[in-house]
């Protein structure tokens, strides 16, 4: 299977690496759309779905899929029509092509560029101007609220996202996310501990609570889901989107979650390394470590959204401008000090 | 704290014009009588008088004397301080229902007006938004007169049931 | 078609008007607020009632028997129905001047206290909803589904009871009613400690309610607010203790007031905790009137067969969750009321708003509209 590792050109192997991330979000979406609803039915004191194929309504959101799948495609009659059904496939295709860079083991990375973190940083930011294409183009006064909102909360909180990922970067030397992967290898820290970033050094501690922060905003989770509250806008920049359409915003939305987390478990914990060190390590245990640390990462943004109610738009911003931003780039100069003193 | 015939007194005292009547049925609370035209100035003197001090506008209703012919304004007052109330009644003819409004003495009355408006058709002079409040603002007719017919068709749409 | 939405006629393009409403979920019913918008700041707000109007005074006028007005009045606030009875009850009671026996008074005060706490659950429920919290909505409805449960016992419905008469009750309670009031006492007094915990000090909740939508107390009583809203001004006003109606001068209970514990005195944050105090003073006098409850009575015995006041008027009013809910009734010596007006705290609360909510956010008036706890049956009855 050599001509399934990074770098080869041929156009099968291509296809092939650009669909094992597709597969991973498509499936990895009916799952956590699914797991959403049992989480917030248990911390909620209630059962969530139960009876859509058997087992605890596995098949709930295949349900919902079809039933999308079928519905009448309405468009608002003064909608820009172009830009409003581009918006959602936009949006989808930015977070799919982050995936691109992201390392799921050591022996499978979509695309291994030695500028995979500036790439990244980069595609997400379309993510802004989707959302503001369909907020503009729906011809509804609260879209427009909508898309206004969450374009200014993206992209302020991209700063404090970048600098936190800066601070890695500062320790790694290298834009590029496998090596940073590699560079986790390992159980050296106090003997047992893996060699994992979160571990090496206090202040990226500090910076991937920063980051985590960042990245509840910037996917829109609560308590920074402002910009499609459901109490107070309708359903901001969605509100006139029904059936497929509204699908692709929803997978968007979860696909960006996973994308978010993924990165974190790539910069702070690991990546695809075994924590055991040399047990349940390899290409294929790879993939499962990988997955798995992200699906944690998912399950404590899922968890938060059930607990604490949302904070208010102006608020949301004083706290990006007045508290992250300071605070990840004084984080960003002490790590530095660190890794001077100590390396 | 202060009863009913008190209060008439010192109204009588300070608006000698007025000549409020104590009145009072079999059951229930004594009312005032008061003349339409000088309810704003009275109610001034109510909320303001020191020992009288009614800052709180309970309710303001309006009534259809059918009788009489004759559209009835209750207004019930009490005060947190002095912890005493009284009704006031102020009645004007059906054919010229004019009573100034109390708004600029308590908020309340702001919506309290237009709902007797609405629904019996007393005109309140200077009020700052004299417009119907339940009903929508092309209906005919005030619903709670004792001869109101229902309209039969608002902008095109049969309003009664099918007999 | 003629249409009624008016032409604002202003040429400042800054502002934008928009429509919150009828339709929207968080506004607690079918309530059209008119914001004049300046991006987020709203400038005005101009509030449209009149959706839900049923003519509830014309109907008391037609129906033709006072005792048949009662589940009408349930129907004007459907959440908080047994004391919209309790009050339009004790009314009529007062103008026929009867003697109503013990038990029929405790029994009523229970219920009322019980509605009380189940109203208040909804209020608290939604308020955390409109602002983002789903969960605590779900666990005090978990509580509100035991207080229905009794209820449903006793009168036999969960929400619109008609189970308070003139002069006595509709059916006897069942035999398992003091037990079942004692066990939910019991179990419910730690759900308030956990949703203080869950949401009352929560540092969000806290930013989004804290020093907004201030109402200031010479204002407040300047607009006849009641309830909690003017409890939470710091006004120590409840009707209960003030000009206390049934038996509630037996009792021994708390007012909670708002004090800027948080923020400034009067603003939503207090209006919030003042309702959650209130819940465990209604425990109190739950507790007092299971103790204190006289012996049992045949309750539908003493019901008054011919309601038939004589010539006069009367105001009465009551404490029902949501503020003081007056009862203005002419009786003119026939079986029918000649006028029944019915005074809803909500009614009045809503004309505040424009006067509170100078300033605000968009999220900060669904903050306010949420705080002062309006539900549109009341409002437009």
């Amino acid at each position: 299977m050599t001509f399934l590792n990074a770098g080869s050109t041929s156009v099968v192997a291509i296809l092939i690496h650009a669909a094992i991330p597709l597969t991973i979000i498509l499936v990895y979406a009916l799952v956590a759309i699914w797991g959403e609803r049992k989480i917030a039915g248990f911390i909620q004191d209630r059962l969530g779905p139960m009876r859509v194929g058997g087992f605890h309504g596995w098949a709930q959101s295949i349900a919902d899929l079809l039933k999308l799948l079928q519905k009448e495609d309405i468009i608002p009659t003064n909608a820009s029509r172009f830009l409003f059904k581009f918006a959602p496939f936009m949006m989808f295709a930015a977070s799919y092509a982050a995936f691109a860079v992201i390392p799921f083991s050591s022996s499978y990375v979509g695309s291994s560029v030695n500028i995979g973190v500036f790439y990244l940083v980069a595609v997400t930011s379309i993510l802004t101007l989707s959302i503001i294409m369909a907020g503009w183009a729906s011809n509804n006064k609260w879209s427009l609220l909508g898309g206004m909102r969450s374009a200014a909360q993206m992209v302020s909180y991209e700063v404090p996202t970048i600098a936190t990922i800066l601070t890695v970067i500062v320790v790694t030397g290298s834009l590029n996310l496998m090596t940073v992967t590699e560079m986790q290898t390992g159980n050296d820290i106090l003997g047992f501990l893996p060699n994992w970033f979160i571990f090496q050094n206090p202040f990226l501690l500090v910076a991937f609570g920063i980051f985590f922060i960042s990245i509840l905003a910037e996917s829109h989770r609560v308590p920074f889901d402002l910009p499609e509250s459901e109490s107070e806008l309708v359903a901001g920049y969605q509100t006139e989107y029904s059936g497929i359409r509204w699908a692709m915003f929803m997978l968007a939305e979860y696909a960006d979650m996973l994308l978010l987390s993924l990165v974190g478990v790539t910069l702070f914990f690991g990546g695809w390394n075994s924590p055991f060190g040399e047990f349940m390590a390899g290409p294929g245990w790879g993939y499962f470590w990988f997955l798995l640390k992200g699906l944690m990462l998912v399950f404590v943004m899922m968890w938060i959204r059930w607990t604490l109610p949302r904070y208010r738009v102006d608020q949301l911003m004083q706290i990006c401008w007045s508290v992250l931003i300071p605070l990840s780039f004084v984080n960003l100069v002490l790590v530095a000090v660190w890794e001077v003193i100590f390396n | 704290m202060k009863t009913a015939e008190e209060i008439r007194n010192k109204i009588d005292t300070a608006f000698p014009e007025a000549k409020p009547e104590l009145k009072q049925g079999d059951i229930g609370d004594p009312w005032l009588l008061l003349p339409a035209g000088q309810i704003r100035e009275i109610a001034k003197f109510l909320r303001d008088d020191e020992e009288l001090r009614f800052n709180v506008l309970m309710c303001l209703s309006g009534v259809h004397y059918e009788k009489e012919e004759e559209l009835g304004v209750a207004y019930h007052l009490h005060s947190t301080e002095k912890s005493h109330k009284i009704s006031l009644k102020v009645r004007v003819p059906e054919s010229e229902p004019n009573v100034p409004s109390v708004e600029s003495i308590w908020k309340t009355a702001d919506w309290h007006e237009r709902e007797a408006f609405d629904m019996v058709g007393v005109q309140f002079l200077d009020h700052p938004n004299h417009k119907r409040i339940l009903c929508p603002d092309d209906w005919e007719g005030h619903p709670l007169r004792k001869d109101y017919v229902q309209q039969e068709f608002y902008q095109g749409i049969p309003t009664g049931y099918e007999e | 078609m003629k249409t009624t939405i008016q032409d604002t006629g202003q040429s400042d393009k800054r502002e934008m008007v928009i429509n919150m409403g009828p339709q929207h979920p968080s506004t607690h019913g079918v309530l059209r607020l008119e914001l004049t918008l300046d991006g987020e700041v709203i400038k005005k707000v101009k509030p449209n009632i009149g959706y839900l109007h049923r003519c509830f005074e014309k109907y008391a006028e037609e129906v033709g028997d006072y005792a048949k007005v009662i589940p009408y009045t349930d129907r004007m606030d459907y959440v908080s129905a047994m004391n919209q009875e309790h009050g339009y009850v004790l009314a009529i009671e007062k103008m026929l001047d009867t003697e109503v026996p013990d038990y029929v008074e405790y029994v009523r005060v229970i219920a009322a206290e019980l509605q009380r706490i189940a109203s208040h659950l909804l209020g608290i429920g939604a308020f955390g909803l409109d602002l983002g919290a789903f969960t605590p909505f779900l666990y005090l409805f978990t509580e509100r589904e035991k207080i229905l449960d009794i209820f449903e016992k006793m009168s036999g419905a969960r929400l619109l009871y008609n189970y308070m008469a003139v002069g006595g009750l509709m059916r006897n309670v069942h035999d398992d009613f003091e037990k079942d009031v004692a066990e939910f006492v019991k179990t419910f007094r730690p759900k308030i400690k956990e949703l203080n915990d869950l949401l009352s000090y929560n540092r969000i909740f806290i930013r989004r309610t804290a020093d907004i939508g201030v109402l200031p107390p010479k204002v407040a009583l300047n607009y006849s607010a009641s309830g909690p809203v003017l409890r939470g001004s710091g006004v120590k006003w409840d009707l209960r203790k003030n000009d206390p109606y049934s038996i509630y001068d037996r009792f021994d209970f708390d007012i909670p007031i708002g004090s800027g514990e948080m923020g400034t005195k009067g603003d939503c944050w207090d209006r919030y905790i003042v309702r959650v105090r209130e819940m465990e003073q209604s425990l109190r006098i739950i507790e007092q009137a299971l103790e204190g409850l006289p012996e049992k009575v045949d309750v539908t015995k003493s019901i008054e067969k011919r309601v038939r006041p004589k010539e006069g008027e009367l105001y009465f009013r009551s404490e029902t969750p949501r503020g003081e809910l007056g009862y203005y009734i002419i009786s003119d010596k026939k079986g029918s009321p000649y006028r029944v007006k019915a005074r809803a705290p909500s009614f009045v609360h809503l004309s505040m708003l424009p006067s509170i909510s100078k300033g605000a956010l968009i999220a900060d008036l669904v903050a306010i509209v949420g705080s002062i706890d309006i539900v549109l049956g009341e409002v437009d009855r």
